[in-house]
């Protein structure tokens, strides 16, 4: 209680912190919500991501997005696995949100140079991804309006933690 | 002191012994203290990328004692690097669901009231192998992506009353500096709760791989939430659903349904010594003793078996045992020295009692892959050798 006292006395006493400006904010706040808050305008298809894909992608996750030696990601298919002994987890097969794509690729893509990568080119390679994995068309245009549309094959697929699975018991 | 000083050197003249005294030791006065050269344990580190200095690395709990994790030793996992990062031009942003977006520089943040508390952290892969069949031949490789630390730094909910959250807001999303931007949704709960916004381990500032000069520190939770070289928290109605909270870090069961934000770190534990790789000099009296720890709070009991997990006695537990952070358990044993399975399992304050790999394996099966917290057996051979199980 005192403490919580003391803690409101000295706030009101000394104001600490520096308001933020919005054009400080645009250049720090990368944040993009499964709803597509966030994301800035601009546009790309598949095709176009192919060539940006082979320039500054393949070079880790190979030609097709299948992955390479185990630390770098396969990015393509594996629907169907995750109920087997083998489950592939990628882009495609595990994924709920396309939102989430285009955040990872701007994020945190190409590894070495990360927030490189212009908005139509994010989306771009996005769509390219979207399409390997079978969830849209070479031709179809992802924007910051379709892409939170895009349905993602394991959209459905996450459920909240269940744990505690035991049952909470005395030891013996 | 000086006149200790002249009266040692007055016994030294008066044995006509060399004045410019040479200790002993043969080391030399250090301004940043270093261990013994006898002392060679390090951490078992892993490049995972082809960048350098990427990747993880182990602390070798088989080798330790008492609790703390000598911040050299810490475990270190970063996707992206350890970045170097200015203090003096380092700010944490606050923005979102909040009055007006600030931002606080490490002197605006050492300025609010502080608090040092004892917490682990553990990586939520830890044990991943075990849970999948591959079990770490010694405790660095079975749990050594556990370690435990005394934290200080600003409660999160002091820095967010500061910042005026409003009242819609149910999500913190936070941010590192680091190349990738490691990003994680938070609960409000958790933020207002017990998290912390952390500049100190074990007494000095964080070290670079701790997120050297901020991060936060979500007692009792998986590792990866605490995010590291923390520059931006995002206010918010809902979670950002990044890639490390969705394509990773959710647990998936054979049913090929994902358990999502499985946050809290269940009670575990392990016996450190005798653990695997270490060799028993012969039969008779050994103290066995290792971790226990549990992310819902205190730990209340540990028992260890010497039959494999048939039956159970009860341990000491060094004090204080303190909630979310780890304890030293401690049991005597007098060794026969026939093949024995030793093992050892925590129950915490909530009655959760640490299930074994089999009872894991029936509730989410082989692939759930993190949140592993089975019961470890290490065999103790004729010969004095330990394995693992």
């Amino acid at each position: 209680m005192f403490s919580a006292i003391l803690v409101v006395m000295v706030l009101a006493q000394t104001p600490m912190g520096k308001p933020v400006s919005a054009e400080e904010l645009r250049a720090l706040d990368i944040t993009v919500f499964p709803d597509g808050k966030g994301l800035p305008a601009g546009k790309g298809t598949a095709a176009q991501g192919a060539t940006i894909y082979k320039a500054k992608c393949a070079e880790c996750h190979n030609e097709k997005g299948e992955g390479r030696d185990q630390q770098y990601p396969r990015l393509v298919g594996g629907v169907g696995s995750l109920t087997t002994a083998k489950p592939m987890k990628t882009v495609g097969s595990y994924w709920p949100y396309a939102t989430t794509v285009w955040d990872t690729i701007y994020r945190a893509m190409p590894y070495e140079t990360p927030r490189t990568l212009k908005p139509d080119e994010v989306y771009a390679v996005t769509a390219l991804l979207l399409h390997w994995n079978g969830v849209i068309g070479e031709n179809d245009e992802l924007n910051e309006k379709t892409l939170p549309k895009v349905k993602m094959p394991n959209r459905d697929g996450f459920v909240p933690d269940a744990r505690p699975h035991q049952k909470l018991k005395k030891s013996k | 002191m000086l006149a200790l000083g002249a009266s040692f050197m007055a016994v030294s003249c008066s044995k006509n012994e060399p004045t410019a005294a040479k200790p002993q030791s043969g080391l030399t006065m250090r301004a940043y203290g270093e261990r013994s050269p006898f002392e060679k344990t390090q951490r078992g580190a892993r490049e995972s990328t082809k960048s350098i200095g990427v990747g993880s690395s182990r602390t070798p709990l088989q080798d330790l004692y008492g609790t703390i994790t000598p911040s050299s030793l810490h475990f270190e996992r970063h996707h992206a690097g350890v970045p170097v990062i200015d203090p003096a031009a380092h700010r944490l942003v606050i923005h979102g669901l909040v009055e007006q977006a600030v931002s606080f520089t490490m002197e605006d943040l050492r300025r609010f009231p502080s608090v040092t508390r004892p917490h682990f952290i553990e990586c939520s892969g830890n044990g991943g192998g075990e849970l999948a069949g591959n079990a770490g031949a010694d405790a660095s490789r079975s749990h050594g992506l556990l370690s435990n630390s005394e934290w200080t730094g600003v409660k999160l909910s002091t820095v967010l009353e500061a910042a005026k959250v409003k009242a819609d807001a149910k999500w913190v999303i936070a941010e590192g500096a680091d190349a990738c931007r490691m990003a994680r949704s938070i609960p409000m709960a958790k933020a207002m709760e017990d998290s912390l916004l952390v500049y100190a381990q074990n007494g000095e500032a964080l070290r670079p791989e701790q997120g050297y000069p901020l991060r936060l520190l979500l007692p009792g939770w998986e590792g990866n939430a605490s995010i590291k070289w923390l520059h931006r928290l995002h206010v918010a109605a809902e979670a950002a659903m990044t890639n490390q909270e969705t394509a990773h870090y959710t647990d998936l069961h054979p049913d090929g349904k994902a358990t999502i934000f499985s946050f809290e770190m269940e009670a575990s534990s392990v016996i450190t010594r005798p653990s695997g790789g270490q060799k028993l000099a012969g039969a008779g009296f050994h103290e066995v003793s290792g971790l226990a720890w549990s992310g819902r709070g205190k730990v209340a009991k540990v028992e260890v078996s010497f039959d494999g997990g048939a039956n159970w006695k009860e341990a000491v537990l060094d004090g204080p045992v303190l909630p979310k952070a780890a304890v030293r358990f401690r049991i005597p044993w007098q060794w026969d020295g026939q093949p024995t399975l030793i093992a050892s399992r925590c129950i915490d304050e909530t009655g959760y009692v640490q299930p074994t790999r089999d009872e894991i394996l029936a509730a989410r099966g082989p692939n759930s892959q993190y949140h592993y917290n089975g019961v470890k057996r290490w065999s103790v051979k004729a010969d004095g050798s330990v394995t693992s199980v």
